[in-house]
């Protein structure tokens, strides 16, 4: 690429924005008894590197599963204990057997923060870099811009730099990226071995796994069952089973090891969401409390239905339309309903619909710009008690800086570049004055700033009163949640009307 | 820094790149800061809760005011804001104090302040025309250069992680340079009257405006040939600049005499006392002696020419001590620094009145003047090494020629900082940044320069390669070596001593430009 040294500045600018938010404090900091995050990933290298294998996920004198046991897949186990060896290393405190809970120094922040940064420059950046080389029909400048936005993207910078995610989400991110970039340029073996690994280091993956499945089975499809589509899809098969089976081979000695991993990862006993998560369960318990009306078992088969009903248009489109493109989209909306719908959610799982969102930045510049600000937003209650308000609010600033003129994207909101031509004219058929969408989408996002602003505003200067302490936090939630349920629609229209609208272009021409 | 280079709008690239810099600042307040910022805490409580009378005389904390009145001044407006963060600070005995509301509140003064530091770089960026080039933004000159000025390596961690009040000051020096290239010349010598009363470090470029000003704005012509023409002088000018500079100094010092401590407040300014380099070598021709002294010391030894009683035991290479004597080579005294100092600016004014090119030819000499008063001058700071770099980003886009030496200067000036910061958390923070900025400042003038021929050479290529190795060393081998005991100053004295080639290499480079280049009316015909 001739602009080399332009990419290599914005990598850089990435770089720096990280360390220097990576200065401030983190979750948990000087809060015994529990701590938070960043104890959580410390003790994990002690349990990884002072206990054997078998022990790792089972509760014992040594592994008090209730102080932040294990309950993420193997390949974070084994990412704590090669940590856990450069820890020992340096200073063998660190990761001494019960004795080092509650470890806290200015020396020990540095060896973490350092962690993350050395697990995103070899994993997330180098995909980031490649993915926007590798997009088409874009200049060179273009590329470079886009992967400026995507590396400033402050969500992730703050939630695996300032509160420190008690798994890196980089890492996870990063292996679900080049997943992506290798199944869209058609190396689909090595995308597909890239998701897996991706899988078997945070199982909140899953929420792209659909996306991944029926792409790959839709082109499978196109090439024909009978042929080269059939050997593909043993290829394929053999690929995901022969990593699991790598990345889980110390748990399959014995059944009930197996058994107690999937337990701890899949915690179906824990209520229906956790905090203040700016999904449709916990906006909707501010009118009812369904988390204590409904029956346990019920409320898991209510979300699972409208989970699945939710995605299931968005999929079975992509199996029958196999495109990079859809692929992208589907991506984004199969995660926003697994974030707004499912059981569990975390309110540190919107960076998973985040992603597939900076894929489409350069498509859809505006409306990618405004979920992410929305995005970002809606971890506020966990930033502020991290303290962490400083450098999101310079970050936010700076990223939305960089989108605005990298892609001027206030000028990019004709239905041709909202993606929403083809939907428009099919409405128009019934609604013949119909014509003011782009209109009613700007009036839109200028509502949602000015009350992103006015919540951010008041939560930093005003006391809550003091009979509904959650105030602030549940409001947040709430007009978050509203925005992401109206970008489900969004991207849900756009994956069912848009191509349809590229193949007629095709057949015209 | 890329990103607004895509917009290929109209003028908010400007506004953008600004806004991301001061962006960067913010991110950088919880930073380790200096002695500096303790310094100035200090400098809020004299003069808020002092009178005028006492500001020269208190002595409560080690850190007294050495600045001039103006800075005073500013410091006074400044505590009137800062009382509204935290009361304490202004204590004079609270010694050491940074609560959190203090530290935001120096943070953002600096940051604030450096407005006007952006305004300068508006200004310069409006009259300078560099070399015209492709129609790209990201190629054109301006573009460059406020890159070049407004993310500047060395004004971003001396200010921003260090801790100082640089960006005004220099923001001051280059809008008085814009007003002289604009031939607003009254302006230009009353920003910087008032900037010297401000930081009296800026004497060091002085010589330069003296001349210039008096060569070509009190002389209005010219003869063909370029020399003077005598009887062209305009008295109301020279007056006029008089009175200037006359009210300027009695607005600042004025008060000081009328309570007859003038002698107390000059000899706060200049502190002789201190030694010849400061505490950490400043990467001048100073520490080449010195460096050359220890070996000299070190073969004589060896060779049993030199008694090793006779040798003084104070280690000057311990960087801590601030008097020490030199075993070979005769001692240095202030006297002679100055001496030294004056015989290397004289050729370059020299220049500036016989063979005056306008405001380009002033910068020059200007930048001359910084640099020789850097190399030769009496217990320099390395941070003095930004008089001479920001000046210097304007040049760079003109010519291929001065591209070349900027990139010298500025790599090895910004690479001698390093040592300010020692501390763990800011060591990737110094490598990305300078990182950051060298490429930037390499690829983006050679693309400019593209069609000239290349802008290093192998030895120059060599050298500046040399300083990757060099950082490796001091920061991640020496710690491991069994010498980080024994010679615990090895890395700052590689390090000035190696930097200082590259700046007296540079300075040296340029007087041979400014000394061969041929006369303003030659080049015009160019």
């Amino acid at each position: 690429m001739e602009k080399w040294h332009l990419m290599t500045i914005v990598v850089l600018i990435g770089l720096t924005v990280r360390w220097t938010v990576s200065l401030n404090s983190y979750s948990g900091a000087g809060k015994p008894p529990m701590f938070g995050d960043y104890e959580a990933q410390r003790h994990w290298q002690e349990i990884t590197f002072n206990l054997p294998v078998k022990q790792w996920y089972f509760n014992s004198s040594d592994n008090n599963l209730q102080y932040w046991g294990l309950d993420y897949p193997p390949l974070t186990a084994y990412h704590s204990l090669l940590c856990a060896y450069v820890a020992k290393f340096i200073n063998p405190d660190w990761i001494e057997l019960h004795s080092s809970r509650g470890y806290e120094s200015q020396a020990h922040k540095l060896f973490m923060r350092t962690t993350v940064f050395i697990a995103d420059l070899l994993i997330y950046i180098p995909a980031v870099v490649l993915y926007c080389c590798c997009l088409k029909e874009i200049s060179t400048k273009k590329k470079i811009a886009n992967a400026l936005c995507i590396l400033l993207y402050p969500g992730l910078i703050l939630i695996d730099y300032g509160h420190f995610q008690n798994i890196y989400n980089s890492v996870s991110l990063g292996f679900a990226l080049w997943g992506v970039l290798g199944v869209s340029c058609d190396w689909d073996l090595l995308g597909s071995l890239a998701f897996c690994l991706a899988i078997n280091y945070k199982q909140m993956e899953l929420y792209h796994s659909l996306p991944f499945f029926c792409f790959l089975l839709g082109k499978c499809f196109k090439k024909g069952l009978k042929g080269k589509g059939f050997v593909l899809l043993i290829k394929l098969a053999c690929t995901v089973v022969a990593s699991f089976i790598l990345c889980w081979l110390p748990f399959f000695t014995e059944r009930e090891q197996t058994l107690q991993v999937l337990r701890r990862l899949f915690p179906v006993d824990r209520g229906l969401f956790e905090d203040k998560v700016a999904n449709i369960w916990c906006s909707f318990s501010v009118f009812l409390k369904i988390k204590d009306i409904l029956p346990h078992h019920i409320q898991i088969i209510i979300s699972f239905c409208f989970t699945f009903l939710s995605l299931l248009p968005a999929c079975i489109k992509l199996t029958l339309q196999p495109s990079p493109k859809g692929f992208r989209f589907t991506l984004v909306s199969c995660a926003l309903s697994f974030f707004l719908f499912s059981f569990q959610v975390h309110e540190k799982s919107i960076l998973l619909v985040s992603l597939p969102v900076c894929l489409v930045l350069s498509e859809i510049p505006f409306m990618s710009t405004w979920f992410l600000l929305v995005s970002t937003f809606s971890m506020l209650p966990l930033l502020l008690k991290d303290e962490l308000l400083m450098p999101s609010v310079v970050t936010t600033m700076a990223f939305f800086i960089a989108c605005a003129i990298s892609f001027s994207i206030f000028e990019k909101t004709s239905e041709e570049e909202l993606h929403l031509k083809s939907f428009s004219i099919s409405l128009r058929k019934y609604l013949p004055c119909f014509k003011f969408l782009p209109r009613i989408i700007q009036y839109l996002f200028l509502i949602s700033v000015i009350t992103m602003v006015l919540l951010t505003l008041i939560t930093v200067t005003l006391e809550p009163p003091q009979k509904l302490p959650d105030l602030f936090s549940v409001l947040i939630c709430f007009v978050s949640c509203l925005n992401f349920l109206f970008f489900l629609v969004y991207f849900n229209i756009i994956i069912m009307w848009d191509f349809k609208n590229g193949r007629n272009q095709k057949k015209i021409n | 820094m890329a990103a607004p280079g895509v917009a290929a709008g109209g003028g908010n690239w400007f506004s953008a790149l600004a806004l991301g810099v001061t962006l960067l600042k913010c991110l950088l307040i919880p930073t380790y800061h200096s002695t500096d910022f303790e310094v100035h805490r200090n400098w809020l409580a004299i003069t808020h809760s002092l009178p005028i009378s006492q500001w020269y005389y208190e002595a409560t904390s080690e850190w007294t005011l050495d600045y001039p009145p103006f800075f005073a001044w500013f410091e006074y407006a400044l505590s009137h804001v800062a009382k509204y963060f935290d009361q304490e600070m202004l204590n004079i005995h609270n010694l050491n104090y940074s609560s959190s509301r203090t530290l935001l509140f120096q943070r953002f003064s600096v940051i604030f302040t450096d407005a006007v530091f952006v305004y300068a770089v508006h200004e310069c960026c409006k009259c300078i025309d560099g070399k015209k080039a492709g129609k790209e933004l990201t190629e054109k000159p301006k573009f460059i250069l406020s890159v070049l000025l407004l993310w500047n390596f060395g004004l971003l961690i001396v200010d921003h992680i260090h801790f100082q009040y640089n960006g005004f000051l220099f923001g001051l020096m280059l809008l008085s340079i814009a007003r002289l290239f604009q031939k607003r010349h009254m302006e230009g010598a009353l920003l910087f009257a008032v900037l010297l009363h401000f930081k009296h470090i800026y004497l060091y470029v002085a010589p330069a405006y003296g001349i210039y000003l008096l060569r070509s704005y009190c002389f209005t012509a010219n003869k063909p040939d370029g020399s003077i023409r005598w009887n062209s002088f305009s008295f109301i000018r020279l007056i006029s600049l008089g009175l200037i500079v006359f009210l300027v100094s009695a607005l600042s010092l004025g008060p000081f005499l009328a309570l007859n401590q003038l002698p107390q407040v000059l000899s706060r300014l200049f502190p002789f006392k201190r030694g010849l380099c400061h505490a950490y070598w400043a990467p001048n021709f100073w520490a080449l002696y010195n460096a050359l002294d220890k070996v000299l010391s070190v073969i004589g030894l060896e060779l049993k020419l030199l008694d090793p009683n006779k040798i003084p035991k104070a280690s000057m290479t311990s960087g801590l001590v601030q008097q020490f004597q030199h075993t070979v080579l005769p001692s240095v005294t202030p006297l002679a620094t100055l001496i030294c100092t004056l015989m290397a600016i004289l050729p370059s004014v020299f220049c500036l009145w016989f063979k005056p090119q306008g405001p380009r030819g002033f910068l020059r000499c200007l930048i001359l003047c910084a640099l020789s008063s850097f190399l030769f001058g009496w217990h320099v700071h390395e941070k003095a090494i930004l008089l001479a770099v920001l000046p210097m980003s304007l040049l760079s886009v003109g010519k291929a020629g001065d591209a070349s030496i900027f990139l010298i200067l500025t790599t090895t000036g910004h690479y001698s900082l390093f040592p300010l910061l020692f501390t763990a958390p800011e060591l990737p923070i110094k490598i990305l940044l300078m990182l950051l900025f060298t490429i930037y400042s390499i690829s983006s003038l050679k693309t400019l320069f593209r069609k000239e021929k290349t802008l290093f050479n192998w030895m120059e290529t060599f050298y500046l390669l040399g300083l990757a190795p060099l950082e490796i060393f001091c920061e991640f081998v020496f710690p491991f070596t069994s010498w980080k005991l024994k010679y615990p100053f090895i890395p700052l004295l590689l390090t000035s001593v190696y930097c200082a080639v590259g700046i007296t290499y540079a300075w040296f480079r340029l007087y041979v430009s400014v000394l061969t280049d041929p006369p303003v009316g030659k080049t015009k015909k160019q």
